[in-house]
């Protein structure tokens, strides 16, 4: 009983805190200075639509890369905790996936690559990029591993594209400290005619990397969780 | 339709609300899995407070295309600093998540059960 009215007291006091916050917010009229600089010079400069990938891959590119280290930590961390080393025991057999499950994958599948692809490569002319469309080839790969519990993952050859799109995407940014302004900087490819699909110099490669790095990243987390 | 409230302000208290919910659950809940559902749900909860902080009233999505010229996006488009920072803030909650259910699975292997009470040994 005491540790629930302690939780009610931390919970109220964090309320308060965001009452007062969302209260004496006040919602912006005009861009801040930096995000007008993103905004007006972004997509002249890069060549990229949209704004947010601009930001993400270039202007931000070496937090992208960290992020990518952090996510690729994790899988391998989770390999480390997840090891079968006799202390975690075996699963029940799976039972097998229904006929639903197993026809609808069937179907789905390829639309949700497709897809996937998609989002990826359409990241610096529309909502999407690297990250959403790897997340959603990942959810295809779960899918897959859901309607066959039998289905292995070639985990090494996961790894293996992993890590060559790592090594691809610092070589990129590496082009782009010797033949452009600065590390990562996508303009030493041409930038191409504004909103066509071949288009902003490296941005499209450089998210084209991101995504196969992410969703093979996140379908080895999943590969992982399964044993 | 309109509610006379500014977009933003719906947007925060959704997300504190979130959190508060988020951190409830962690606080009040002694099974490992629903520990770790209250930090997912706090988590989300920030991730909507930050990309509503980022609104501009009127504005649309910072993309440069039919509905946007380049010309009149530094009036309408939103501020896109925080949406980018979002993208980060969402794979390092998920890459926290990831870990902390890894743990749990060790934990279960260890003492057969999910409650925190009774993992003792680090209690102080």
């Amino acid at each position: 009983m005491t540790r629930r009215i302690v939780a009610a007291v931390v919970v109220v006091l964090f309320g308060l805190i965001f009452a007062r916050l969302a209260a004496n917010y006040v919602e912006l009229d005009a861009l801040r200075s930096l995000a007008r600089f993103y905004v007006v010079e972004g997509p002249a400069e890069l060549g990229a639509p949209n704004i947010v990938t601009g930001i993400l891959i270039t202007y931000r590119g070496f937090d992208t890369l960290g992020e990518v280290a952090v996510l690729f930590m994790v899988a391998a961390s989770v390999g480390l905790l997840l090891k079968q080393d006799g202390v975690l025991g075996h699963a029940a057999p799976r039972r097998a996936a229904s006929e639903i499950v197993r026809t609808g994958t069937a179907v789905l599948l390829p639309l949700i690559f497709t897809f996937g692809a998609y989002v990826i490569v359409n990241g610096h002319l529309s909502a999407g990029g690297g990250f959403q469309g790897g997340a959603i080839v990942a959810s295809g790969v779960m899918l897959l591993l859901l309607a066959g519990p039998g289905a292995t993952l070639n985990v090494a050859l996961l790894s293996i594209v992993e890590s060559f799109a790592g090594v691809f995407y610092v070589l990129l940014g590496i082009l782009g400290l010797v033949l452009a302004g600065g590390f990562l900087d996508p303009r030493f490819m041409p930038k191409g005619e504004f909103g066509a699909f071949i288009s902003a110099g490296a941005i499209p490669l450089i998210s084209a990397l991101l995504g196969i790095k992410v969703g093979a990243e996140l379908s080895v987390i999943i590969d992982r969780f399964r044993n | 339709m309109t509610t006379g409230l500014p977009v933003s302000t719906i947007l925060l208290v959704t997300g504190f609300c979130l959190s508060l919910i988020g951190i409830w659950g962690m606080l009040t809940h002694r099974n490992i899995l629903r520990i770790i559902i209250g930090f997912a749900v706090m988590d989300t909860g920030l991730h909507i407070v930050m990309v509503a902080t980022g609104y501009v009233t009127g504005g649309t999505a910072p993309i440069i295309d039919k509905a946007l010229s380049k010309a009149e996006a530094a009036q309408r488009a939103i501020d896109p600093v925080p949406s980018a920072l979002v993208v980060t803030a969402i794979v390092i909650g998920l890459s926290v998540t990831a870990v902390m259910l890894s743990y749990a699975i060790r934990l279960y292997a260890a003492k057969k059960t999910l409650s925190i009470d009774a993992f003792t040994e680090s209690k102080w």
